[in-house]
Parts: C-alpha cells; sequence; structure tokens
C-alpha cells in the first residue's frame, strides 16, 4: 500500500466520520426520547410498576397481569368505544366542514387570502387555551351557547354541556371539530389548488358542472389528498388528551374517558405505571397501524403528485 | 408539494373572473364564515375585559373595558409566563441545533443507518405524547429532571425535532449538490460548507422550523402536567389548567391569562404568516 492510498483512506475515514457527526446528536435524541420510551412502555407492561418501585426501585415482573387487569376493566371498554366515537365523530365533522370552507375560498374573492389564513387561528392556539375558553363559553348558566340557544327560544332550561354524561362527549367531539377544521381546510385547499382547471372546462363543456364536477371531477382528483388527511386526522385524534383533560377531565362518571386520557390517569393519578403502560400500548398498536397506512399513502400521493 | 403554477397561456385568456358585485357578496359570505370560526377567540378576549367575579349579564361586546383581569392574571401567572418562554425558546434552540445537522445530512449525505433515522423520525410523530411522558417519568425521577427547566426543554424538543428535521429536509432535498460540492472542490470543510453555504440558503426552511418548535414547546401541555409537581417550574399551559380549577368564579382572571398565553402564536401568524403557511402543509405533504 503506498503512502498516498494510505492517506486518502485516511482521510476518507475521517469524512465518514464527519458526515455521521452531523447526524449524531439528532439520532442520540430520537433513540433517547423515542426509542427507549416505546421499548420501556414495553417492558413496563410486563411489571408491577407502582409508587414502591419509585421508592426501593423493585418492579417485579408480573407477566400479562397488567393486560388482563385492563381488558376486564369497564372503564376500559368505555374508553375504548368512547376514543371510537371522539375520532370518528371529529373526524366527520371535521372533514366536512373542512371541505365545505375549503370549496368556499376556493372561489376567487376580494381578501379571500387574509381570510382563509384567520382561519388558522384555532389550530396554533395552544390546545388548553381553546379547552378554557370552550369551557366558558359552554358553561351551564352564563356561557355563550346556553345564552344564544335560549335567546332564539330553541331551549328553555340551559343545557349541563360538560357536567352530565348526556351531552359531555358530544360537546368534546364539537370542540374537536372546532379545533381540526383549520388544517383539514389547509390541506383540502392546497389539493384542490393542484387540480388544473381545465378538467372544470373540459367538464363544463360535457355537461358537469356543480353537484356533478364536485363528484365526478373534485373528489376522484382529491384522493390521494382526501386519504392523507383522514389518515393524519385519525392519528392525530386518537391521541388527543389536552383537550379532554382541560375540558372534563375525562368525566364525568367517565364519559368523555379515552384511552390516552385514561393511560395518564392510570400510570399519575393511580400511579399504577405497569397498567398505564398496558394502556398505552394499546394505543400506539392502534397508531401505528394507521401510522403504516398513511405511511404508504402519502408514498403513493408523492409518487403519482 | 406539486401546487404547480400551470401555465395555459389559452385558457388565462378567458379568466373565471366573476363580477366584482357578485365578488363582494362571497367577501361578505366569507368574513362571516371566518366570524363564526373565530367566535371563541373573540369571546376570550371579551371575557378578558369584562370585571372581575361571575357576572350574570355577560356583555356581547366589550364596551365598557376593564383590565383588571390582566393585572390580576399578571400578578398570579407572570412567573409561569416566564418560565414558559424560557422554555419554549430553549426547545426551540435546541430543535435547531439539532435538526438541521441532521437534516441536511438525510437529505445528501449517502450514509448508512439513515433510512432507519427517518423511519423513526416519521413514525416518532404518530407516537402519543402519553407515552413518551409514561417512560420519561420513570428516568426523569433518579435523574432530578422532574421540576426542572432543562427536562422540560428536553422534552418539550420531542416535538419539535422531527418536525424541524422533515420541514428542512424536504427544503434541502431540492437544494443544488453543484453549490456544495464547487466549494469542497476549494477545499471547503463539510462543517464549513454547511454553517457558510447551506445555512444562509436554507433561511426560509430555519424560520419555519423554528417558529414551530417554538409553538409545539410553548403550547406543551401534557410534559408540563406529567414532570412538573411543583408551582416553581411551571408552564403557563399548567397555570392556565390549575387556574380554571381553583379560580372558576374570576374568569376575567382565566380569560386573561388565555390571552396573554395565544399572544405568541397570534403575533407570529401575523408577522409571519409566510413562514406560518409553508408549515401548516409542510409537516403532512411533502
Amino acid at each position: 500500500m503506498t503512502a498516498i492510498q494510505t492517506r486518502r483512506r485516511s482521510r476518507n475515514r475521517s469524512d465518514l466520520l464527519v458526515r455521521y457527526a452531523f447526524v449524531l446528536p439528532a439520532a442520540l435524541y430520537m433513540i433517547a426520547f423515542f426509542g427507549y420510551p416505546i421499548l420501556k412502555n414495553v417492558v413496563m407492561s410486563f411489571q408491577a410498576y407502582d409508587f414502591a418501585t419509585f421508592f426501593n426501585g423493585h418492579a417485579p415482573f408480573v407477566g400479562v397481569d397488567n393486560y388482563a387487569a385492563t381488558f376486564s376493566d369497564p372503564i376500559f371498554l368505555r374508553a375504548l368505544s368512547n376514543t371510537g366515537l371522539f375520532t370518528v365523530g371529529s373526524i366527520i365533522g371535521q372533514f366536512v366542514l373542512g371541505m365545505g370552507l375549503a370549496l368556499y375560498f376556493r372561489k376567487r374573492f376580494p381578501l379571500s387570502g387574509f381570510l382563509r389564513s384567520l382561519l388558522l387561528l384555532p389550530w396554533l392556539l395552544p390546545m388548553i387555551v381553546s379547552a378554557a375558553v370552550w369551557r366558558w363559553i359552554l358553561e351551564q348558566d352564563n356561557g355563550a351557547l346556553n345564552q344564544f340557544l335560549s335567546g332564539i327560544g330553541l331551549i328553555s332550561d340551559p343545557i349541563p354541556w360538560l357536567n352530565s354524561s348526556d351531552t359531555a362527549l358530544i360537546a368534546v367531539i364539537i370542540v374537536n371539530i372546532w379545533l381540526g377544521i383549520p388544517f383539514n381546510v389547509v390541506l383540502l385547499y392546497s389539493g384542490l389548488q393542484s387540480i388544473p382547471d381545465e378538467l372544470y372546462e373540459a367538464g363544463q363543456l360535457d355537461g358537469a358542472t356543480g353537484w356533478k364536477s364536485f363528484l365526478h371531477i373534485t373528489l376522484p382528483m382529491l384522493r390521494p389528498v382526501v386519504s392523507v388527511v383522514l389518515l393524519l386526522g385519525v392519528i392525530y385524534t386518537i391521541k388527543v388528551l389536552d383537550l379532554i383533560i382541560g375540558l372534563t377531565g375525562g368525566g364525568p362518571a367517565n364519559a368523555t374517558q379515552t384511552l390516552a386520557t385514561r393511560s395518564y390517569e392510570m400510570s399519575f393519578v393511580e400511579f399504577d405505571f405497569g397498567q398505564g403502560a398496558a394502556l398505552s400500548n394499546v394505543l400506539i398498536v392502534i397508531a401505528l397501524a394507521f401510522s403504516i397506512v398513511y405511511l404508504r399513502a402519502n408514498a403513493r400521493a408523492a409518487k403519482n403528485g | 408539494m406539486s401546487t404547480a403554477t400551470h401555465s395555459a397561456p389559452v385558457l388565462t385568456a378567458t379568466p373565471r373572473r366573476r363580477r366584482p358585485r357578485r365578488s363582494w357578496i362571497h367577501t361578505v359570505i366569507g368574513i362571516v364564515l371566518v366570524a363564526i370560526m373565530l367566535f371563541p377567540v373573540y369571546w376570550m378576549l371579551n371575557a378578558s375585559l369584562a370585571p372581575a367575579g361571575n357576572s350574570l349579564n355577560t356583555q356581547w361586546l366589550p364596551l365598557d373595558p376593564d383590565f383588571s383581569g390582566y393585572s390580576r392574571a399578571i400578578a398570579d401567572q407572570g412567573q409561569n409566563l416566564v418560565t414558559s418562554v424560557i422554555v419554549a425558546v430553549g426547545a426551540c434552540l435546541l430543535s435547531i441545533v439539532i435538526a438541521a445537522p441532521c437534516a441536511y445530512a438525510l437529505a445528501q449525505f449517502r450514509i448508512k443507518g439513515t433510512a432507519a433515522l427517518l423511519f423513526l423520525v416519521l413514525i416518532s410523530q404518530m407516537i402519543p405524547g402519553i407515552v413518551i411522558a409514561n417512560a420519561l417519568y420513570t428516568v426523569y425521577t433518579p435523574l432530578g429532571l422532574i421540576n426542572s427547566i432543562p427536562g422540560l426543554i428536553l422534552a418539550d424538543a420531542s416535538q419539535g425535532i422531527p418536525f424541524a428535521i422533515l420541514i428542512m429536509r424536504a427544503y434541502l432535498e431540492t437544494f443544488p449538490t453543484s453549490i456544495v460540492e464547487a466549494a469542497r472542490v476549494d477545499g471547503c470543510g463539510h462543517v464549513r460548507a454547511f454553517w457558510s453555504i447551506v445555512l444562509p440558503v436554507s433561511k426560509n426552511s430555519l424560520i419555519t422550523a423554528g417558529i414551530f418548535s417554538f409553538l409545539f414547546a410553548w403550547s406543551d401541555f401534557l410534559m408540563a402536567l406529567t414532570l412538573t409537581t411543583g408551582e416553581t417550574i411551571r408552564p403557563v399551559t399548567l397555570g392556565l389548567y390549575t387556574y380554571i380549577g381553583t379560580n372558576d368564579t374570576d374568569w376575567s382572571a382565566v380569560m386573561s391569562t388565555a390571552v396573554l398565553s395565544s399572544l405568541p402564536a397570534v403575533i407570529l401568524m401575523i408577522v409571519a404568516q409566510k413562514y406560518v403557511a409553508a408549515g401548516a402543509t409542510g409537516g403532512a405533504v411533502k
């Protein structure tokens, strides 16, 4: 081996080290704050990890006890069905209203760009701020919603939106729809913008206008974006926690308890981290299932787009 | 994103422009729609200007604004606001410092393991925060990071870092390699090329990443709720939450705190509209 070759090789090696140094901090962070917590949750879910563990460090292995306890807990079933209702209700509401607004703002009119950008605001506010504001709006005696509804004569008695187990889940879904509309508008609007005008012009010649052109031109062209919006919506919605904790704390009587809030409650209120971890693993499995579908849909959209 | 400005020279000659009068009707309807959507924000502002106490007749317009809610909010929550500023600025800086070089490497270097890292970054955005909080609490306790600013900064960056990596990588993928290669031929090292060529050119994506990293940390509630236990280190989001619980008769002070907590988002939306819009779509569709 000649001296030049050796030098080149060592230069290549140090070059490679420099390249890896660019990635290293991020890789370490991602492993510490995502890789490790995920693994730790899996391990904890098979341990009796509770209050005592924080004092004596013992977390005995208990097999599938935490899962057995979780699945036989009636609150778990309630939380599971609430998570389903919350997610489906939120997604339908956000998508329909978001689509309506996106279609409306597609018309070119004065100030449309400015008004559209104002719509983003609810999405940028801290979720706990939105929760506080809506608590005040939904308040039984002085809240704006009840005042408005009784003002126009629609109700005679004020509705205890957040304090009754009949209405709490509906109220929480309504607030979450409000929060999710901006996200839907932004993505759907940018999807609508990429549909060439020529298609509509051609459709017009074939008599496809209004509703027909929406069904036969807009929806098919928008399909990749729609699937991304819906899947991301599901992924974001099943993990919502701030909003529910802020509005109802999961109550009344578990009426708004979801998998995320129940997992929080198990770990940080009951101090049973083992069961909390078992619950959050159920949540992870659901989230990952949708994530994989999403990543594939997104890759397809990128390829076609 | 392929929001291509598809040029159709023939068709642009016959624009689908409507008569001005109809357009203004659209504007009016548009204003009404936005007003309905933003009513809660207005209502927050309105309630923050109401006099103290739980008045039975809420005014629909703050004709007689009372700023005492703000003085009570600042007295009670001022310290928490300062904590939030420190944590959010810290998390924003940390996110950029960690994410920028990584995004560049993911976009431009061909080295082993980057595919796995990118996958972890993509998946991380979908992991429920409670999973992270569960595990972090058990590690933070022995490390003494509970109730600490560094602990919160590190935890809050968990939203900013993956987002910043994705946003900046998407931009740097389109960055012409030839510029960096030319500099490299002139004997410029990777670090210098990155610092003096790549970073200045990717200023826009840096700003977008920074804004969102800041807002994520500013808005964080879950990490504050789980990783702090006392009153000494308490971000304003958690302060607001406990405020409602203990103070639900004084809505004007609560709503003043809510307004103060919303200021960064509102200010950034006004002064950095372009970057905010870029971040809104950038995180989802690449």
